[in-house]
């Protein structure tokens, strides 16, 4: 069988739609984030595909692929950053916790 | 390879000196008694980059269209440079207290970092540099709301800030890699002619618009905004309501009519309800709020949906309007956010219970407070009235009477919950061991003097319009 673009953009899509249910499912910070990077790995995946498949004569859409990965890992950083800052002052990531702000 | 290029990008070169200046400054003199510089340098030198923002700049393109410059994107940067020259001014006697003094000068270079994201995701010309843009300006802002090290509220709200703008980021390059498949390219410029109404290019464009409806806190992306707002340091706060919106608006504005004008019926429909629901929303939960920065993050709700009335149409009136309001938003926000900070760095507080009898112990800062939500109430004769209404005289020249009943409505509503400030601030009596009279500080005295002439002289001087009408689209 051959794999056509098709396959890669259900997977893709899968992978968008289930980072979104993590980002509002998860309770966990650090799964919040997993979440978070499933949604931006499917759009370096539609972004390669497309490419490939079909504008192969440019390379636009793998470089957005490749600055999405540099800017994710950035995003990472500075939200893992944070996270732990929550942690010291929390004792606790669960974001059913992290309510202050509520009234 | 041809240097002029770069000459273009005179205000991102500067904004970069400046950023590096004191980057090493903050490096080398962080621990010695040379700090004491380093606020009068950094407000300087910004200074100086503002005013150099208005030189007449040569119009054009870099990178092979990557990056685009032009009199309207200057004057957009110009209004972020005047937001955060405030923001500074603001920010240095909070800073110089004893939780964050020993961090104080990275405020500023962090805070710097963002306005350069902001520069570039104006001057952007291709999605790509206006994503890395959107990035550059949202990764620091985290870093700026969670900058209060040792206040949970502060830590929260870095990480719901962190966790949105990741968020919304991520469904707008879903939209961007959807309009990349339907159109092979990124460029706006060659985009533009490929714009249609099929079902790709929808799909890609409402994602992306919800991306950036996030970013500018639109009804029904706004709910990360109170939470941030209450908890980031004032001045944060400030930025975050000032110059990280308009930076939003602006960069919407540019990018639905320069990019997907072909389709504009499609996004006039879903900008009008989100238009109706931004402004109505936010006034609505604005009246029943107690904490005055949760407050004013539901006024600034309500005020971006009045910014969206002008993007709606796209006239030459209608986009001049909006850069024209966000001026005047700006001016009268940071003047009651110079207030806030004052009356947060004596006393702590920041429920709308402090500002009881504030006329009786503080009468300046009272009466600049007055000002500021008059204008934004739109009361004659301050600039907020003019403002709202080119905005509505746009709408309205299109036909669009129903929006602007509404709006109109609404602002109705607004005066209600504004002068409540007004009425605890002249009329309430101060609570028991309140009402002391305190100084505020040099700096933000001065940041609250400009901005209230910006409040005064935007209602008086009619050549601030026609200046910006006269720039054009």
């Amino acid at each position: 069988m051959m794999i056509s673009m098709e396959h890669y953009l259900i997977v893709s899509s899968i992978m968008f739609f289930v980072g979104i249910y993590g980002f509002i499912a998860r309770k966990n910070l650090l799964a919040v984030l997993i979440s978070i990077e499933l949604i931006l790995n499917s759009v370096e995946i539609n972004f390669s595909v497309f490419n490939r498949y079909l504008y192969p004569e440019h390379m636009e859409g793998l470089f957005f692929s490749l600055f999405g990965i540099a800017i994710s890992a950035a995003e990472t950083a500075v939200a893992i950053a944070i996270i732990i800052n929550v942690y010291r002052l929390a004792n606790n990531i669960d974001v059913r916790h992290i309510d202050k702000m509520k009234h | 390879m041809d240097l002029g290029n770069f000459l273009v990008m005179r205000q991102e070169l500067g904004l970069l000196a400046v950023f590096v200046v004191l980057l090493l400054f903050d490096i080398f003199a962080g621990e010695t008694p040379a700090m004491k510089w380093f606020r009068p340098l950094a407000v300087g030198l910004f200074a100086l980059h503002t005013a150099a923002g208005f030189l007449p700049v040569p119009e054009g393109s870099a990178f092979g269209g990557m990056y685009a410059t032009s009199r309207l994107t200057v004057l957009m940067k110009n209004v972020l440079n005047l937001g955060t020259l405030a923001v500074f001014l603001q920010a240095g006697e909070w800073l110089r207290g004893r939780e964050t003094a020993i961090r104080e000068g990275e405020y500023y270079v962090i805070a710097l970092a963002t306005l350069l994201g902001m520069y570039l995701m104006i001057s952007a010309g291709n999605f790509m540099l206006l994503y890395i843009g959107i990035e550059t300006a949202s990764l620091p802002t985290a870093c700026l709301a969670a900058y209060n090290k040792y206040r949970e509220k502060s830590a929260e709200a870095g990480a719901k800030y962190i966790m949105m703008s990741t968020l919304s980021s991520g469904i707008m390059m879903f939209g961007l890699s959807y309009l990349y498949g339907a159109m092979g390219t990124m460029y706006f410029a060659d985009m533009q002619p490929l714009v249609s109404a099929d079902f790709m290019t929808v799909l890609g464009f409402v994602f992306f618009f919800a991306g950036l409806a996030f970013k500018i806190s639109l009804v029904p992306f706004h709910m990360w905004a109170p939470d941030v707002y209450e908890g980031a340091p004032t001045a944060t706060t400030a930025y975050l309501s000032v110059v990280s919106k308009a930076a939003g608006c602006f960069v919407l504005l540019l990018t639905l009519h320069h990019v997907f004008g072909n389709i504009g019926r499609i996004w006039y429909g879903i900008l009008w309800v989100l238009t109706v629901a931004t402004i109505v929303v936010g006034n609505l939960f604005a009246i029943r709020q107690r904490n005055i920065k949760r407050f004013f993050a539901y006024s600034s709700i309500s005020q971006a949906g009045y910014i969206m009335l002008g993007v709606l149409h796209g006239t030459p009136e209608g986009l001049s309007a909006v850069v024209y309001y966000l001026l005047v938003y700006l001016f009268a926000n940071m003047a009651a956010f110079g207030v806030i900070a004052s009356v947060e760095n004596h006393g702590g507080r920041t429920d709308i219970g402090a500002y009881d009898g504030l006329y009786r112990s503080n009468p300046r800062l009272a009466v600049v407070m007055m000002l500021a939500v008059f204008s934004l109430a739109g009361i004659p004769p301050l600039g907020g009235f003019f403002s709202k209404f080119f905005i509505f005289a746009a709408a309205a020249a299109k036909g669009d009477y129903v929006l602007v009943f509404i709006a109109l409505v609404n602002t109705v509503v607004s005066l209600y919950y504004y002068l409540r400030i007004v009425r605890a601030m002249f009329i309430n009596a101060p609570a028991e061991g309140a009402g002391e009279r305190f100084r505020t500080d040099a700096y933000n005295s001065v940041s609250l003097v400009l901005c209230t002439a910006g409040v005064l002289v935007a209602g008086i001087a009619s050549g601030l319009y026609g200046y910006i009408a006269g720039i054009g689209f």
